[in-house]
């Protein structure tokens, strides 16, 4: 899919920002699954020429990290920790289930229906609120087998639903991935402070 | 009540919108006292307070800061580490999510000691919201002329850039933090030459950790004898531990350095009702893990390194009796050998063969061989890997064969494991309280 001439404006809004452009290249590898829902051959076509590099040299940055896809993921990437503590706190268990329920296997399988990707992930930075499940890099706290499944039941269906600590709902992959490349999306008032457990420490 | 805890950063979680600047209190107090010092003297003041860093390693900050050459012509750099990745640590995500307005007047403040005037966050990229937090606070902050030219009436100029990363916990290694910022695989370089001298774009860089930089503030604001008065000596001030697991409030605890586990387990309601501690970490993965017999040593850089292992990030990571360390181990080991950058051939490598004994003796394939060749695999990490990713790798294996070596022979005499998982999740413990 061709790149539009918005985002491509927007790279060079993302390359302006750093004393030095090359700086701008994990923004816009974001920007580009904004748009394409992966890091497609187009976008690392434009990341290469805006940037005056080739394209060996973006796509070795590219598959150096995670959360850059190299197939589309879903609508609603989910994540689910199962790194130890997650893991033994019931995230092997999350895992094992939304396998088998969504009918997928692999990192960053797709649902038929394209609407759900399933990931398992590492330590998410919330092991006070193990086991933790992520939508589209939001927060989903304290997860069961079961709840997990009435989550991406939900999602599959088109009902909203709301992460624990984030939005009022769960925006798509591509709108968290323009908000990841460095464009605000308004939604910061949304959502809670912090969670029960982040308090636990001014109760006592 | 006395309380052992002592809530400085996380004082207003729990207020009215606390990440708005309304809700932090509307001015940058502390950032307003210090643009009217003498850069050198906040230098000096942090140096004084004895703050160290809080991202795991305990280097005093302010010596970091003083190691910036000044007068040298170049343009300087702060960047805050926010990749907060290490495996049990969850202090920095819900300090930013609740309170991005400290982080960005502690920038400010450090910023202009070091005679930077463009400041990087850079944050791990999974973490959505907290990234919008960051990116509307630091918006405010410009509107209300708290960023960007002529600060408080100064001819002072910063200009500050949220970064969100892209999955790889090695960029939470701050030369590869660097190289992932200047548009790189993030990869650990060779020093020296050191951040200080040639950091971002071979410019003196500082880098430090959000709890770090969040704490200034309230150092400029309050002194030095104030955050001396908690803590000890060597390691004076406040700091947040992150209770984790199969405890019963699990969450943030923020007290003054030297507190014991038995004391924090104390206000955390102990280890999960009908169990026994087994092991715990004390700052993360990467520091080696320690059992019940450690529950009273302080939780202070030299009482944790005495203990053998390392106050780390302070993630204080609790398993009960019903877990089991050999599966625990292997998962960490997995997570190694996935965030293994691949530049140097020990960790690499190590890790990689480490997964696969790992995996043999927790499905009690193993036996007493696989654990002289896991140990000496990690003899062969430890110290001799381009970075500490290496030496954090071995630092559950080896930790765990020192405390539960019986565990790991138990697996392959019993041909696999003795322990049900379903046991040690959350939801057991649910189900087991209702019926």
């Amino acid at each position: 899919m061709a790149i539009s001439d918005k985002t491509r404006d927007e790279a060079r809004q993302l390359i302006a920002r750093y004393p030095k452009p090359r700086s701008a290249l994990l923004p816009m590898l974001h920007l580009v699954q904004s748009e394409q829902g992966y890091v497609s051959p187009e976008g690392i076509g434009m990341c290469a020429e805006l940037l005056g590099l080739t394209k060996a040299e973006v796509g070795a940055v590219a598959t150096f990290y995670t959360m850059y896809k190299r197939r589309p993921v879903g609508d609603y990437h989910v994540g689910v920790c199962t790194n130890t503590l997650c893991a033994v706190m019931g995230g092997d268990a999350i895992y094992a289930a939304l396998k088998e329920h969504l009918g997928v296997s692999g990192q960053d399988a797709v649902t038929d229906d394209g609407k759900v990707s399933l990931e398992h992930v590492e330590c998410n930075a919330a092991c006070d609120y193990a086991p933790v499940v992520m939508v589209n890099w939001e927060f989903f706290d304290n997860q069961t087998p079961q709840s997990a499944k009435a989550l991406v039941d939900d999602l599959r269906a088109g009902r909203p639903v709301k992460p624990t600590r984030g939005a009022d709902s769960v925006v798509t992959f591509k709108q968290a991935e323009r908000v990841l490349a460095g464009f605000y999306d308004g939604l910061a008032d949304e959502g809670v402070a912090a969670g029960p457990a982040s308090l636990e420490g001014l109760k006592r | 009540m006395t309380s052992i805890l002592t809530p400085v950063l996380m004082a207003n979680w729990g207020d009215d919108r606390p990440w708005t600047l309304d809700g932090y209190g509307g001015d940058y107090k502390a950032a307003r006292k210090a643009l009217a010092m003498d850069p050198d003297a906040i230098i000096q003041l942090v140096k004084d307070s004895g703050l160290r860093g809080r991202g795991g390693a305990g280097f005093p900050t302010g010596n970091k800061w003083g190691f910036i050459p000044q007068g040298d012509g170049k343009p300087h750099y702060l960047v805050v580490n926010a990749d907060e990745s290490e495996p049990g640590t969850c202090k920095d995500i819900p300090l930013m999510l609740a309170n991005p307005h400290v982080l960005i007047e502690g920038v400010l403040i450090a910023s202009y000691a070091i005679r930077a005037n463009h400041a990087f966050i850079y944050i791990r990229g999974e973490v959505l919201h907290v990234v919008r937090r960051l990116q509307a606070a630091v918006q405010e902050a410009y509107a209300a002329k708290l960023l960007g030219e002529g600060l408080f009436g100064s001819d002072y100029s910063l200009d500050v850039v949220v970064h969100a990363g892209a999955g790889a916990y090695i960029c939470g290694e701050e030369t590869a933090l660097l190289d992932s910022l200047e548009g790189y695989r993030g990869q650990p370089r060779l020093r020296p030459p050191f951040p200080a001298i040639e950091g971002l774009y071979a410019s003196p860089t500082v880098i430090n950790n959000v709890e770090s930089i969040a704490s200034v503030p309230a150092i400029v604001d309050k002194g030095v004898e104030w955050f001396r008065g908690f803590g000890t000596e060597k390691s004076p001030g406040f700091t947040l531990y992150s209770l984790s697991g199969h405890v019963t409030r699990p969450g943030q605890y923020e007290a003054p350095l030297g507190v014991t586990l038995r004391q924090l387990l104390d206000v955390a309601g102990g280890v999960r009702e009908g169990h026994q501690l087994k092991f715990w970490t004390p700052g993360g993965s990467s520091t080696p893990i320690l059992t019940a017999e450690h529950l009273d040593i302080p939780l202070d850089y030299e009482g944790v390194g005495a203990a053998g292992s390392m106050l780390g990030t302070k993630a204080l990571q609790i398993f009960d009796d019903t877990t089991c360390v050999v599966r625990a181990v292997l998962r960490w080991t997995e997570f190694y050998a996935h965030e293994s950058c691949g530049k140097c051939t020990p960790c690499r490598e190590g890790t990689y063969w480490m997964v696969q004994i790992l995996d043999r003796l927790e499905k009690g394939e193993g036996d007493a061989q696989d654990i002289d060749t896991l140990l000496d695999a990690c003899d062969n990490i430890l110290g001799r890997s381009f970075c500490a990713l290496g030496d954090g790798a071995t630092s559950p294996i080896t930790s765990s064969v020192q405390y539960f070596k019986d565990e790991y022979v138990a697996h392959w005499e019993q041909g696999g494991c003795p322990f049900d998982p379903s046991a040690s999740t959350l939801f057991a413990a649910n189900s087991g309280a209702e019926s």
